[in-house]
């Protein structure tokens, strides 16, 4: 990276369009994210945002538009394309396999091996302490690397997801609503771990449809409705109300909210 | 953010110590207090029966090695979280198979034996293509190849030889370089030497008289022994292994991160199907000759062994060795109340009661593991 500065974006979403038979679930939506920033995807429920970040880890192809990591368009034609490329998702519920323990989970997909005999054999002692080392760094304590994942909460198994991605080299973190089934100290507890993730100067896409979560870590804002992007804000820029009224689509938001006694 | 920064407690003053729980959560648990109790009942009530005389051990170290057999892969396709129903009529298939092509085809065994191989690893891998591009249960696809399978094992030896069962495959297999690896012996040295020096005993009268009762450990026994330690070293030791986990534990979370889960679970479909055809050989080997009827309900006796070696009929957990343990209960049942002189027609209750307990005590231990209530 010669001359490409810090404040570049590292990934670049220009105008993707998706569509899926008639339905246009995406009409054109522009975002990019800078090594070491949070850019937080809002929307409500059927806003495009599922669709937008499968696209970007390699589910769907775009039907328009182009991806550029690094300045590079990039093609991406199954989901393994995008981690070998950096690009690393972690799915709200699909990010564990409770039955198998937390090192087997941490090393899925991407088993250490070491020769015996000339035969490759799974590493279990580095999987072990590497997960355990791994774990620490995050801030949870595990009471043994084959302590089944089922045995976590799930904040932790958020945690687990994450700090596997990074450990991975993932340069892009997509995060799949990883606090809206999260109980209040879970949620602060990840929301911790992607804090300490952008300290690592990794580039990280928050999709959330709660303000006050996405309030807590983000620096840019961008507001997804019907498949449009709504705008972009940094932070400091927007009050927490007018990113509910953007999310809502306004005008009836505010009604709602006003009978509500605006605790929304 | 300090409030996580501070390290977590040591121990949460919410969790019970479970203690002697532990020790449940693991899946051959359930096989070894089975394994235990079932020869505890055995040397007591059936010590005097000449079960654990040479000949009775060899008796149901056969029966059991042949459950083993079949219940190593079947464990292995349900940890990967698919099931095989056509075990049982693979066997007859793969049998008749060999039968036709020695001697109705006068080709060498050899041949025989690898180009029936070669079939039955294509047919599982046709299962797992099936299941994997349709995307229906294994449980109706390998339904289907139950009947389409036992339907040819009984219709080519009809429509060819007007019978059954074909015989003559010892004659073809004399001086057979293959043979000998599924029909054959080994340690005959061994039992000689003790047969000589009285460690076992010999034969007193007749042809064979001064011989040892026991000449030899069949290769049944052997491929039994191997495969067993092959799965739970492949299950256990290998990243291929840990992909067998994930892709019964939840296919979409492993593909997620990269696992081939539709390469895993169709090579399992096929080792299921080498299992059931080493089965197959074995016995053609062993009896000379081939039945349109063998292997019935075999598929059902492999996936009990396999759940009473802990396994979760969802897929995602389970252990070789416990399904090993399984089938070894299974022979030493089957052949003891044989020896102990009950009615063999019990041996069926005590399957349906010992899968309805180790089904509930599988179900108990994944709620441990998942802590769901």
């Amino acid at each position: 990276m010669t001359t490409r500065s810090k404040h570049d974006p590292i990934v670049e979403m220009r105008n993707i369009e998706k569509h899926f038979g008639s339905v246009i679930a995406l009409a054109g939506v522009s975002v990019d994210v800078c090594p070491g920033e949070c850019h937080c995807l809002l929307g409500d429920n059927g806003a495009g945002k599922s669709t937008f970040i499968k696209t970007l880890s390699g589910v769907h192809k775009p039907t328009r538009g182009e991806i550029l990591l690094e300045g590079k368009p990039m093609n991406f034609d199954d989901p393994r394309d995008a981690i070998s490329a950096g690009i690393a998702t972690v799915y709200q519920d699909l990010a564990m396999i409770p039955l198998m323990s937390v090192s087997r989970n941490f090393f899925m997909g991407n088993e250490p091996v070491k020769k015996v005999a000339g035969l490759p054999f799974y590493d279990k002692e580095h999987a072990d302490r590497v997960t355990l080392e791994e774990m620490r760094k995050m801030g949870i304590n595990l009471r043994g690397a084959d302590q089944a994942v089922g045995t976590l909460s799930g904040g932790e198994r958020q945690t687990v997801a994450i700090a596997r991605a990074v450990h991975f080299g993932a340069k892009v973190l997509i995060l799949d609503e990883p606090t809206s089934a999260l109980g209040v100290r879970q949620t602060a507890n990840v929301l911790a771990t992607i804090d300490k993730v952008r300290k690592q100067d990794i580039a990280v896409v928050f999709i959330t449809h709660n303000v006050r979560h996405a309030l807590a870590v983000g620096d840019r804002f961008t507001v997804l409705n019907r498949g449009k992007t709504l705008g972009t804000a940094q932070r400091g820029q927007i009050t927490p109300e007018e990113l509910q009224d953007m999310m809502a689509g306004g005008q009836e938001m505010v009604e709602l909210e006003g009978s509500l006694g605006g605790t929304v | 953010m300090s409030e996580t920064a501070q390290p977590a407690p040591a121990s949460d003053e919410r969790v019970k110590d479970l203690g002697w729980r532990k020790l449940l959560i693991r899946p051959e648990l359930g096989g070894i207090v089975g394994t235990i109790a079932v020869f505890a009942f055995f040397l007591l009530f059936a010590f005097d029966s000449g079960m654990f005389s040479a000949q009775g051990v060899l008796n149901w170290s056969v029966v059991s090695a042949q459950f083993m057999i079949i219940a190593v892969g079947a464990c292995l396709l349900m940890i990967a979280g698919e099931f095989d129903l056509s075990v049982g009529s693979m066997i007859g298939f793969s049998g008749m198979m060999i039968a036709i092509f020695t001697v109705t085809l006068g080709w060498p065994v050899w041949i025989a034996i690898l180009v029936t191989f070669g079939m039955a690893v294509a047919i599982g891998a046709l299962n797992g293509l099936i299941v994997i591009r349709t995307g229906l249960p294994s449980f109706i696809v390998t339904l289907a190849f139950l009947f389409i399978l036992r339907g040819f094992a009984i219709y080519l030896p009809q429509t060819i030889e007007r019978k059954t069962i074909i015989g003559g495959v010892s004659d073809a297999a004399q001086g057979d370089w293959l043979a000998p690896l599924f029909g054959g012996k080994i340690l005959e040295g061994v039992f000689t030497w003790m047969g000589d020096n009285g460690l076992i005993s010999v034969f007193e009268r007749g042809t064979r008289a001064g011989q040892p009762v026991i000449d030899g450990i069949p290769m049944l026994i052997v491929w039994a022994l191997v495969l067993a330690a092959f799965g739970h070293v492949l299950l256990t030791r290998t990243r291929f292994g840990n992909w067998i986990f994930a892709a019964g534990g939840d296919a979409q979370a492993a593909r997620y991160v990269g696992v081939p889960v539709n390469r895993v679970k169709i090579l399992m479909f096929m080792f299921t199907a080498f299992c059931a055809t080493v089965f197959a050989t074995c016995q053609v080997m062993e009896f000379g000759s081939a039945g349109a009827d063998r292997g019935l309900l075999k598929e059902f006796e492999a996936i009990i062994a396999v759940v009473i070696g802990g396994a979760l009929l969802t897929g995602g957990y389970g252990s070789v060795i416990g399904a090993a343990l399984g089938a070894l209960i299974f022979g030493v049942v089957q052949q003891g109340l044989f020896f102990a002189g009950v009615e063999s027609s019990l041996f069926r209750v005590f399957l349906g009661v010992i899968l309805l307990f180790a089904v509930i005590l599988n179900t108990y231990i994944r709620r441990m593991i998942t802590g769901e209530r």
